[in-house]
């Protein structure tokens, strides 16, 4: 039986992020809260990093997949706990690797002041192990740029955050 | 799952609000970056003083990511502009969200300002004069040589994130959620500096004279920067081999208004077009 929260939770789970389109918001670990209301839906999502520009663009496709589906939507913020990369499901680092992405490591606690160089990322297309970062920033904000040394080919990687 | 036909215009999604209004044309962003969230002030914290300490960072984060952004098409390899930009736009997300914050705590901030079609963030940013900013002078300082960027964005960088670390303890859940938000952000803005910083002081003799340089002309602001924390410096300058500067302290105060002849510049170039059409929308 398709209830009314299972129906929008499905339709939920089909937005995905306008930046890194293999990951739904669920995947993506910024889905907070989903309550349903007759037709009426709240939905609360986090921001990923402060100056996000995907952020609007996630809460307008989450009105219009909604309003699609017969449900008037609010999608609200909250800001604390903050986003971090280990929000990210297994399922949607698997889906960057395919994507040949790399995916996050996990967060290490503690600040970054001048450590020594960065754990070599594999590669995700050959898993290669000697792969240096070239850009500490990428084309958004969540990626670094790297290349593979094995089968030279460049590579982003989401920073852990 | 494939919403493709969704972002064949990327923009049309986001103009549309249904009202055929339009939205007003120079906002920062066509959204409320605190939407939903609740900013009831707790008891036992003064709005103004919350207000005020919201608007100073934010004032922070707006000038120093304009002049961040001066290096855009002007830097030594596309990687440094996206690095510098990057961190820009991340000091841009926490200054929206700290003007939004000021203005809910006190709708006084907006006394005099536009507030029509005009968000409270963009009046915050586009209406004010220099008198009215809060921003320390450090940030405003031109643009400078690379090496003096960088030793710029250690010296705010590695400020900001103590204050951050501080904020985040604050009664106020908002300030507290803004401030732990941005704080890993920020880290990455130190290390990117440092390194850059180490980099230069042991590269080339012109390199190391530059940075020196930058060192001493960075080093009087610095004054500003209640808490600045010495344990980074020591470990960046000891890196580079550079010693601390000893010049004296400026005489500006710009949390207090008292800002340098760079900040109307500034200003104006960032504010002009909206303030010539201030009722502008599309």
């Amino acid at each position: 039986m398709v209830t009314a929260a299972s129906d929008v939770r499905a339709l939920v789970d089909s937005v995905v992020d306008p930046e890194l389109p293999m990951l739904t918001l669920a995947d993506l670990g910024v889905l907070r809260d989903v309550s349903v209301d007759g037709r009426r839906v709240t939905v609360t999502i986090t921001p990923t990093y402060s100056g996000c520009p995907a952020v609007a663009e996630m809460r307008a496709d989450l009105v219009r997949v909604l309003k699609r589906g017969g449900y008037e939507a609010e999608v609200n913020l909250v800001l604390s706990p903050p986003w971090s990369t280990d929000d990210i499901t297994p399922a949607g680092r698997a889906r960057l690797s395919a994507a040949g992405i790399a995916p996050p490591g996990r967060v290490e606690p503690g600040p970054v002041l001048l450590s020594l160089s960065p754990t070599p990322v594999p590669c995700p297309r050959c898993d290669g192990r000697d792969t240096e970062r070239t850009s500490r920033f990428g084309p958004t904000a969540c990626m670094s740029l790297w290349r593979c040394r094995t089968c030279r080919e460049p590579f982003e990687h989401v920073k852990a955050i | 799952m494939d919403t493709f036909e969704d972002h064949e215009n990327a923009y049309a999604g986001l103009l549309d609000d249904g009202t055929g209004e339009g939205h007003w044309a120079f906002g920062t962003g066509f959204d409320d970056p605190l939407a939903g969230v609740d900013t009831t002030i707790p008891d036992g914290v003064d709005a103004g003083v919350l207000a005020a300490t919201c608007l100073a960072l934010a004032d922070d984060g707006l000038v120093h990511a304009q002049r961040l952004a001066e290096w855009i098409a002007h830097g030594p390899e596309v990687e440094e502009e996206i690095a510098l930009a990057n961190i820009a736009l991340d000091l841009i997300g926490q200054t929206r969200m700290l003007y939004v914050r000021a203005a809910a705590a006190d709708p006084g901030v907006l006394d005099g300002l536009p507030t029509g079609s005009v968000a409270a963030e963009d009046a915050l940013a586009y209406f004010r004069g220099p008198e009215a900013f809060r921003n320390v002078c450090l940030t405003e300082l031109p643009r400078g040589d690379f090496a003096f960027t960088v030793v710029r964005l250690f010296a705010l960088s590695s400020w900001r994130l103590a204050r951050f670390s501080e904020l985040r303890e604050h009664r106020d859940p908002v300030l507290s959620a803004i401030a732990d938000r941005g704080l890993k952000e920020l880290d990455y803005h130190r290390d990117h500096a440092a390194r850059w910083l180490v980099t230069l002081a042991r590269g080339t003799e012109e390199s190391r004279r530059r940075t020196e340089a930058a060192l001493e002309a960075v080093w009087p602001w610095t004054s500003e920067l209640e808490g600045m924390p010495e344990e980074d410096w020591s470990i960046v300058l000891g890196r580079a081999g550079l010693a601390v500067p000893q010049g004296r302290p400026s005489a500006y105060d710009g949390r207090a208004g008292r800002h340098t002849e760079h900040l109307a510049p500034l200003l104006t170039t960032l504010q002009e077009i909206a303030r010539a059409h201030p009722e502008g929308s599309w």
